[in-house]
């Protein structure tokens, strides 16, 4: 039987590398691709939570979290994506720091 | 008889759904749009009147409500509930809402000149200014349609929705949202011509107005929830338990009962949503927004819900109340606060020369009658008056519409720019435009009280009778007299517009207005004179004996039997012919010789400085301006800007900057050691650098913003679980 | 240690170095395909708490369509610009601050006195994902969430194309 934590700390470590990409990278759709190893790093938590504490009870509140985040991830990349070509085109550029046009 | 519950449900939602079809998918098509809207609002109708049937052909309806419910919102281990009510009140409110709204939903095709050419200089957010068209070979200029003409009925939807929802609402929270929605589409409505600035103001002012009200009444809802655990009207009202816990607990505020606090703060809603003094300035300046939102506003729908509201909480606001005893808090402020607004009201409306204004005025003082009405405990009287004023304002509202707009043909024939609402530029329109003029006649009649044939005669013959009755009688005169200023000003009103000869060139050549927006004026014209019928009492003189009297029982079943009364008195009664006559005649010597536009006013001939304070609206809108905007407004400039910010703020600052310059100054003066001065530099670097690492901060870039949030909750979360607490998941334990 | 404990560490090695590699890579498609790997490891995750149906949806929504979508992005919008994150002057920074939230994260797990006490295995019903679709479709159950879920998915599409439409004469 793997232990709980075991889950929970590969999740943190995806988080964290997730986190680190979404800060440092300069294009946005590597910032993108961040955000999407964050959320399933979350999505690992869940799952291994409800797997250990609310599986054996019968309850679903894990399973449709998890969808949830699932349809939510699928969402945010299409917007996602199209935002960014849209800004290619009128902009030329990807890179996060030069899309600064709201800069007061 | 099939399941009448579903149907209710359905009552606001075709509306709704009009409003969204049009404003994703019609917006382009202006026939579409109205077609759309029409049928949405038709569909209530239709739904209203089979609920209305099946309501007043129900056995004790009052003490058994059609009602249904489901679970809206989970709040811990209870759920909100939301649902639907149709009692006897509710179903003489959708009535009145269905068939006025229908008639102004027909009424708008035409006000905004549906299949007229568009005007070439018409721009969205102006009225509009009239087109070229060719007839019989030569140009001439005619009225030409409303740029924003499917937005109009978009909004007008929504406004219709939101008043369904409000009236067959079994809650207070369903309630506060069509309430709420109400506002919202009152803002836009009213501002509804936003290139102009004056109806851009109107409608901030009306938003914020009632806002303010509407804020007490949704603590008067947080307080009674927090008390009662609910917030649905016969939950509360038909427990015994509840009511006496309301009664009978001290408030913390002002010595009250819970039910006098809550009361009153709901009240004050009221006074917002009803234009009651001192919150009724927004409701003259709405004249602004299109005629036909005037009378959505101001007759059908967005008042009447304050004064429905006070109505639907009766109970809790005379909790502890019986007929003949003390009157509780909250009914003692309605009382006053009714009896002086409708008086206070009446008074201004005499000096106005705006068509509009005059019923605006006058559309606050009924209120304020019907609000007295319900404060000494004449429910029924109050309720009466609510729904045969929705028709005949409703009425007179449209029937003003359709003089404006017969004036604006006129003005747009001859080119002589004169101010199509102006009264004084009216005169003789009884030929010229026939029905609206029989039609606005019986409004008109109506509004003053006309002996025996007219609505309005009736029922505020039982407010009166109410007044006098239940022993108040300083309300009884003030009532009184109010009911004479209004005949009066009734009078002025139909003698200035109607009759006499045409003081300008512009009424010579009005004409009679399509048969869409008179038909709807006949039609209101039956219920303005019809609708009194129904509610004659018992104890009236002759016609008493043969009257069903089916309001007073239909309404009154709503009452628990200590509040209900019976006596009838015949000196009310003959007041209130006397007022009402003596008012219309007296208005109709003084104003029939006036000639010119240029002419004084005759009462400004006997006193002119009254007149002129008349005319001011007692000055209560520079009041404002002067005792609550502008010393805002310096507030934020002067003191909160200008001293706060630029003084005390940057003072400190520059202060902070000149001690250090000082202190600097004294350190070099006196050590001037090459260590102190190093250390003098390295300060002022670190301090130099850290405005430079400030200022990155705000760089505009949203990776720095993350990084910084990121290290903020980093270090707080380590903080509090390392620090403060004793490890993470430790604490559990 | 028990063999599903193997593979889990494993697995977690292979995707942990996998999510690193997308990190650091210094091309942007290269990025994009340590992405997946990583994401095939998380799949793994998931068959190993016995969610296999969410394994399946990973694979097929997060590898067959998004990690898809973003390869069609990179190629759309092709740029030379060296993407590693030392371009970026924050770096350290952030990895210092990484570094301590996950050090902290860490910690708490190991010091969790009730780490290991869930040894709770599935009945058959329990798995039963048939179950968790009759709960989806349940007005008492989650119907609702399903629902609003679905129609935000059905506005994201309308806005993504929306967005990303090329309108004649808007750009230049």
């Amino acid at each position: 039987m793997i232990p709980l934590y075991w889950f929970l700390m590969l999740s943190a470590v995806l988080f964290s590398l997730g986190l680190f990409a979404v800060i440092t990278r300069r294009n946005t759709i590597s910032i993108l691709m961040g955000i999407e190893l964050m959320l399933n790093a979350a999505n690992i938590n869940i799952l291994a939570f409800w797997r250990y504490l609310y599986a054996p009870r019968g309850d679903m509140d894990g399973l449709i979290f998890t969808l949830i985040v699932f349809v939510t991830a699928a969402a945010e990349v299409a917007v996602g994506l199209g935002l960014i070509v849209s800004a290619y085109r009128k902009r030329r550029t990807v890179v996060a720091n030069d899309l600064d046009s709201l800069k007061g | 008889m099939f399941n009448i519950h579903p149907l209710i449900w359905l009552i606001p939602l075709p509306p709704l759904l009009g409003f969204v079809l049009i404003v994703l998918f019609t917006r382009r098509s202006n026939r579409t749009s109205h077609n759309v809207a029409l049928v949405g609002s038709g569909l209530s109708f239709v739904a209203s009147m089979v609920v209305f049937f099946k309501a007043v052909t129900t056995d004790g309806l009052a003490g058994s409500p059609i009602s249904a419910s489901i679970n809206w919102l989970p709040t811990g281990a209870d759920w909100l509930r939301i649902g639907v009510l149709v009692d006897p009140l509710t179903a003489v409110m959708l009535f009145f809402v269905a068939w006025t709204v229908l008639m102004i939903f027909i009424y708008s095709i035409g006000y905004h000149n549906f299949g007229q050419p568009a005007g070439r200089n018409d721009r969205p957010g102006f009225s509009p200014e009239g087109a070229e068209a060719k007839e019989h070979g030569k140009a001439h200029k005619v009225p030409s349609v409303e740029p924003m003409y499917a937005r109009f009925f978009a909004l007008l939807s929504l406004f219709a929705f939101a008043m369904y929802l409000l009236v067959v609402s079994d809650n207070l929270l369903t309630l506060y949202i069509g309430w709420e929605i109400m506002g919202f589409c009152s803002y836009f409505l009213i501002g509804f011509w936003y290139g102009k600035e004056s109806a851009r103001k109107a409608g901030i002012k009306a938003f914020i107005t009632t806002r303010i009200g509407d804020v007490f009444m949704l603590l008067g809802m947080v307080a009674l929830y927090s008390v009662t655990g609910t917030l649905n009207f016969h939950e509360i009202f038909s427990n015994p338990q509840t009511m006496l816990m309301l009664t009978s607990t001290q408030s913390p505020a002002f010595g009250l009962n819970w039910a006098g606090l809550i009361g009153l703060l709901l009240f004050c809603g009221t006074v917002g949503k009803s234009a009651q003094f001192p919150l009724h300035v927004w409701l003259p300046d709405a004249m602004e927004g299109p005629t036909p939102v005037s009378a959505m506003i101001h007759a059908a729908t967005m008042v009447s819900a304050g004064v429905y509201l006070s109505a639907r909480l009766f109970p809790l606001m005379s909790a502890g109340w019986h007929h003949g005893g003390a009157l509780t808090a909250p009914m003692a402020a309605m009382a006053v606060i009714g009896g002086f607004t409708a008086l206070f009201t009446s008074t201004i409306a005499l000096a106005q020369h705006d068509i509009k204004r005059v019923l605006a005025y006058s559309t606050i003082s009924q209120l304020g009658y019907m609000i007295a009405a319900l404060g000494i405990g004449a429910y029924t009287a109050a309720v009466f008056h609510l729904v045969t004023h929705a028709f005949f304002k409703a009425l007179l509202f449209l029937g003003s519409g359709s003089v404006i707009h017969g004036m604006e043909h006129g003005v747009l024939h001859t080119g002589n720019h004169i101010d199509p609402q102006d009264m004084r530029h009216m005169g003789g329109l009884r030929r010229r435009m026939p029905l609206t003029f029989w039609t606005f006649l019986a409004g008109g009649l109506a509004l003053s009280g006309f002996p025996l044939i007219t609505a309005g005669f009736w029922s505020k013959d039982e407010i009166l009778n109410g007044t006098f009755t239940g022993g108040h009688i300083g309300l009884f005169i003030v009532l009184a007299i109010t009911a004479f200023l209004t005949a009066f000003y009734t009078a002025r009103q139909i003698t200035l517009v109607f009759f006499g000869k045409p003081r300008s060139t512009a009424a010579e050549h009005a004409h009679e207005t399509k048969p869409v927006m008179t038909v709807p004026l006949m039609i209101l014209a039956i219920f303005a004179i019809g609708a009194g019928w129904a509610g004659i009492p018992h104890a009236f003189p002759v016609l008493g004996a043969i009257s069903p009297a089916w309001f007073q029982s239909f309404i009154g079943s709503m009452l628990s039997p200590q509040s209900i009364e019976e006596a009838h008195s015949n000196i009310p009664l003959i007041v209130s012919v006397l007022v009402s006559l003596g008012g219309l005649l007296l208005g109709w010597l003084v104003y029939r010789c006036m000639e010119t536009a240029e002419e004084k006013d005759p009462l400004q001939k006997i006193s002119g400085s009254v007149y002129n304070l008349l005319q001011n609206k007692y000055w209560i809108d520079e009041l404002y301006q002067k005792a609550l905007i502008n010393p805002s407004l310096w507030l934020a400039d002067k003191v909160v800007y200008q001293f706060i910010d630029l003084k005390i703020i940057d003072g400190i600052l520059h202060g902070l900057g000149r001690a250090g310059v000082g202190l600097g100054n004294l350190l070099r003066a006196k050590f001037d050691l090459p260590v102190v001065n190093g250390a003098g530099d390295g300060l002022a670097g670190s301090t130099r650098g850290l405005g430079v690492f400030l200022h990155k901060l705000q760089n505009g870039r949203v990776q720095t913003y993350l990084l910084i949030a990121v290290a903020c909750t980093v270090v707080l979360v380590l903080v509090i679980c390392f620090l403060i607490g004793e490890g993470v998941i430790g604490v559990t334990e | 240690m028990t063999g599903m404990q193997v593979i889990f560490l494993i697995n977690a090695v292979v995707t942990i170095i996998a999510g690193v590699m997308m990190v650091t890579a210094r091309r942007l498609i290269h990025s994009a395909l340590w992405l997946i790997l990583t994401l095939f490891g998380v799949a793994v995750v998931f068959g190993l708490l016995e969610a296999s149906f969410f394994a399946i949806v990973q694979v097929v929504v997060y590898i067959g369509a998004i990690a898809i979508l973003v390869i069609f992005a990179i190629m759309l919008t092709r740029e030379a610009v060296d993407d590693s994150f030392r371009k970026n002057h924050r770096w350290i920074l952030t990895a210092i601050i990484g570094i301590i939230a996950l050090a902290g994260l860490l910690l708490a797990f190991f010091t969790w006195p009730q780490a290991g006490a869930f040894t709770v295995s599935l009945t058959d019903a329990q798995r039963d994902i048939g179950e968790m679709g009759l709960a989806l479709l349940d007005p008492e159950g989650y119907l609702v969430p399903f629902e609003v879920s679905s129609i935000l998915l059905l506005a994201a599409l309308i806005g993504a194309v929306h967005v990303g439409i090329s309108r004649k004469g808007g750009d230049q």
